[in-house]
C-alpha cells in the first residue's frame, strides 16, 4: 500500500469527509461566501457569526471531495471562539504549511491535512474553505481557488 | 452479452504499443496505464517524426513563396487537407477548413453562419449531453440574435430521446447541435437519423465529432451533416490542429470569421475582396506542422484499420463495464446500447477526485470531474464522475489494473 496515500487519507480526514461537522445553514450568519474550485467543480458555502470581532459560530455546506469536505469541517471547528485576526492568522499558517511547505507547530488538529503537500493538485481542495472564509470576512461573497 | 477476452487478431498490441513512445514509462513507480484518451490520445512515432521532419527539412510558409521549401510546405499542407477530406469522406478539399481544433470549428460556424442566419424567434436544439464547446458558442449567438436554445432530453441510459426530439422539431428550429460520440459517457448518437429529421424541417445540423474519428468510420456524405467539427489530438495527431467540414454551398455563403492575410484576394483601403474556399476561412499562417502531423496520424489509423480499432475498443468497453460492475457500490454512468470506448462511473460515498488521486498513485491515468458537460452531470444528479477512455493501444491488462486500483481506492476511502 502506498504510504503517501495513507498519509493523505488518514482516519480523521475520512471521518470528517464522511461525517462533516457544522454542515448546515446558519440563519443568523453575519458573513457568508461561496467558494468554487473550477478545476474539479467543488463548491462550498461558508457562513459565520462574528460578534465583537470573535467567531461565535461557523458552518459550511456544499459538495466536494474528502479533502475539501474534511478541511472545511476541521476549519469550522478550529475557528470557533477565535478572534477574526486569529482565524486569519491560522489560515496564513495553514497555507504556508501546505503551499510553501513551511514548518509549523501551531496548526493543532489541522495537522492531519499536511499529507496533501505530497499531492500538489490537491492543495487547492484543502484551502478552498479557507479562501471562502476569507472572502466572507472581507465581504466579497465569492471566492475561487484560481 | 458475451465478455470476450481476446483481442481481434488484426491488432498486434505489443508491437503497436512500441510505436507510442509516451506509453513506455513509469508513473509513481508503476507502469503507466493511460486511460485518458478522450482528453487526448498519445502520438505514434510516425506523427512525431512527420512533425520533426517538417521543421528539419521543409520549414517554410505556405501559399506565398516561389522558393523550393515554400513549395514543399504548401504541397504537404494541402496534401494533409486531402488526407482529412478522404478520412471523413467529404466531396471536396475546399470543404475542409483547418482550425485550432474542434472548439474553434464550432465557434466558426456559430460566429458566421449563426450570426447571419439566426433571427429572433428561431430555435437552436442541443442535446443534454453536449460538451460545453457545443453549448456556449450558441449561447453567445443566441444572445446576439434573439434565438432561443432548447435542450433535447436524454434517457436514464444516456441516449437521446428521439421521440421528444421529433416533437421539438418545428420550422422555428434552424440548427440542431449534436455530439457524435459523448465525451463523458461514450454514447454513439444516431447522427444520420437525427440529421434526416432536422432536414425535414429545414434545420441545419452541427456535429461535434471530437470523440468520433478515432473510434469509427465517419462519412460526412453518408451522414449528410451540414457541419462536422474535428480535433487532431483526439485521433493521435498533434494539439492545436483540427478542422471544420462544411457543405460547400453553406461555406460559400458564410461571411469571413477572422480577417488577415491569405484570406483575401485584393485589398485597398476602400474595399477588400475575399479569397475562395478554403483560404477565406484560414487567415494568417496556419499550423502547418500540426496539419502534416495530423495527416500522418490519420494515415496511421488507416493502416491499422478503423474497423479493427473500433472492434478492439468495443471489446474493451464491454470487458471494463463487466469487471467494474462487479464492484460493490459502483454505478456505471451511461449504458447506451451503442457506445464507443468510454466508461464512466461513480462509487457510492466516494468523490471521483479522491478516486483519481488513488488511481494516479497506481500509475493509472483517468479523468475525474464534470468533463465539460455540466448539464449532463446535472441530468444524472452527479457533481462528477470517473471516466476511463480507451484507444487502439489499450490492453485488457490495463483494464485489470484499473479495476484493481479502483478496489484499492474503495479500501482506502470506503
Amino acid at each position: 500500500m502506498n504510504d503517501a496515500l495513507r498519509e493523505l487519507y488518514q482516519e480523521v480526514i475520512l471521518d470528517h469527509g464522511k461525517k462533516p461537522r457544522n454542515f448546515r445553514p446558519l440563519e443568523q450568519a453575519t458573513h457568508c461566501a461561496e467558494g468554487h474550485n473550477p478545476l474539479c467543480g467543488d463548491c462550498v458555502t461558508v457562513q459565520v457569526i462574528v460578534e465583537d470581532g470573535v467567531v461565535r459560530e461557523a458552518t459550511f455546506q456544499g459538495s466536494g471531495c474528502a479533502i475539501s469536505t474534511a478541511s472545511a469541517s476541521l476549519m469550522t471547528e478550529a475557528i470557533q471562539g477565535k478572534s477574526v485576526e486569529e482565524a486569519m492568522a491560522l489560515f496564513d499558517e495553514f497555507r504556508a504549511a501546505v503551499v510553501e511547505n513551511r514548518e509549523s507547530d501551531d496548526l493543532g488538529k489541522l495537522e492531519v491535512l499536511l499529507g496533501v503537500k505530497e499531492f500538489p493538485v490537491r492543495v487547492k481542495c484543502a484551502t478552498l474553505a479557507w479562501h471562502t472564509l476569507q472572502a466572507a470576512i472581507q465581504g466579497e461573497g465569492v471566492a475561487s481557488t484560481e | 452479452m458475451s465478455v470476450a477476452s481476446t483481442v481481434p487478431a488484426s491488432i498486434d498490441l505489443a508491437a503497436l504499443r512500441e510505436r507510442f513512445p509516451a506509453l513506455r514509462q513509469q508513473v509513481h513507480g508503476r507502469p503507466l496505464v493511460y486511460l485518458d484518451n478522450a482528453a487526448t490520445t498519445q502520438r505514434p512515432d510516425v506523427v512525431i517524426r512527420a512533425t520533426v521532419d517538417f521543421y528539419e527539412k521543409d520549414n517554410a510558409n505556405v501559399h506565398r513563396g516561389v522558393h523550393t521549401l515554400s513549395q514543399r510546405a504548401t504541397r504537404d499542407f494541402e496534401e494533409a487537407r486531402q488526407t482529412v477530406r478522404a478520412f471523413v469522406d467529404a466531396a471536396h478539399d475546399a470543404e475542409i477548413l483547418f482550425t485550432k481544433g474542434c472548439t474553434e470549428a464550432i465557434n466558426l460556424v456559430a460566429a458566421t453562419w449563426g450570426r447571419t442566419m439566426l433571427r429572433e424567434g428561431d430555435e437552436i436544439l442541443l442535446s443534454t449531453m453536449e460538451h460545453h464547446a457545443n453549448i456556449v458558442p450558441w449561447q453567445l449567438v443566441a444572445e446576439m440574435t434573439g434565438a432561443t436554445i432548447r435542450p433535447i432530453p436524454i434517457d436514464d441510459r444516456g441516449q437521446i430521446d428521439l421521440s421528444a426530439y421529433g416533437s421539438m422539431l418545428t420550422e422555428r428550429v434552424k440548427l440542431v447541435g449534436i455530439v457524435h460520440v459523448s465525451n463523458s459517457i461514450g454514447t454513439i448518437n444516431p447522427v444520420a437519423e437525427i440529421t434526416a429529421m432536422a432536414h425535414r424541417v429545414g434545420a441545419r445540423v452541427m456535429i461535434d465529432g471530437a470523440q468520433a474519428l478515432a473510434h469509427q468510420k465517419v462519412s460526412v456524405r453518408d451522414l449528410d451533416v451540414d457541419f462536422y467539427a474535428m480535433s487532431g489530438h483526439k485521433v493521435y495527431g498533434p494539439t492545436g490542429i483540427g478542422a471544420l467540414y462544411g457543405k460547400r454551398d453553406l461555406l460559400e455563403a458564410m461571411p469571413p470569421y477572422q480577417a488577415g492575410g491569405d484570406m483575401i484576394r485584393t485589398v485597398t483601403f476602400e474595399k477588400t475582396t475575399f479569397n475562395d474556399l478554403p483560404n477565406r476561412f484560414e487567415p494568417g499562417t496556419p499550423n502547418i506542422a500540426g496539419a502534416i502531423g495530423w495527416a500522418a496520424a490519420l494515415n496511421f489509423v488507416d493502416r491499422m484499420g478503423i474497423d479493427a480499432i473500433g472492434r478492439h475498443e468495443q471489446t474493451l468497453t464491454r470487458y471494463a463495464q463487466h469487471r467494474l460492475s462487479e464492484i460493490d457500490g459502483l454505478r456505471l454512468v451511461g449504458t447506451a446500447d451503442d457506445k464507443a470506448g468510454i466508461v464512466a462511473f461513480s462509487l457510492e460515498g466516494i468523490h471521483p477526485h479522491d478516486i483519481g488521486t488513488v488511481l494516479d498513485r497506481n500509475g493509472v491515468a483517468i479523468r475525474a470531474g464534470h468533463h465539460c458537460t455540466m448539464p449532463l452531470m446535472q441530468r444524472f444528479g452527479l457533481p462528477a464522475t470517473v471516466r476511463a477512455s480507451f484507444a487502439m493501444y489499450t490492453s485488457e491488462a490495463e483494464i485489470d489494473a484499473l479495476v484493481a486500483a479502483v478496489q484499492q481506492a474503495k479500501e482506502i476511502l470506503g
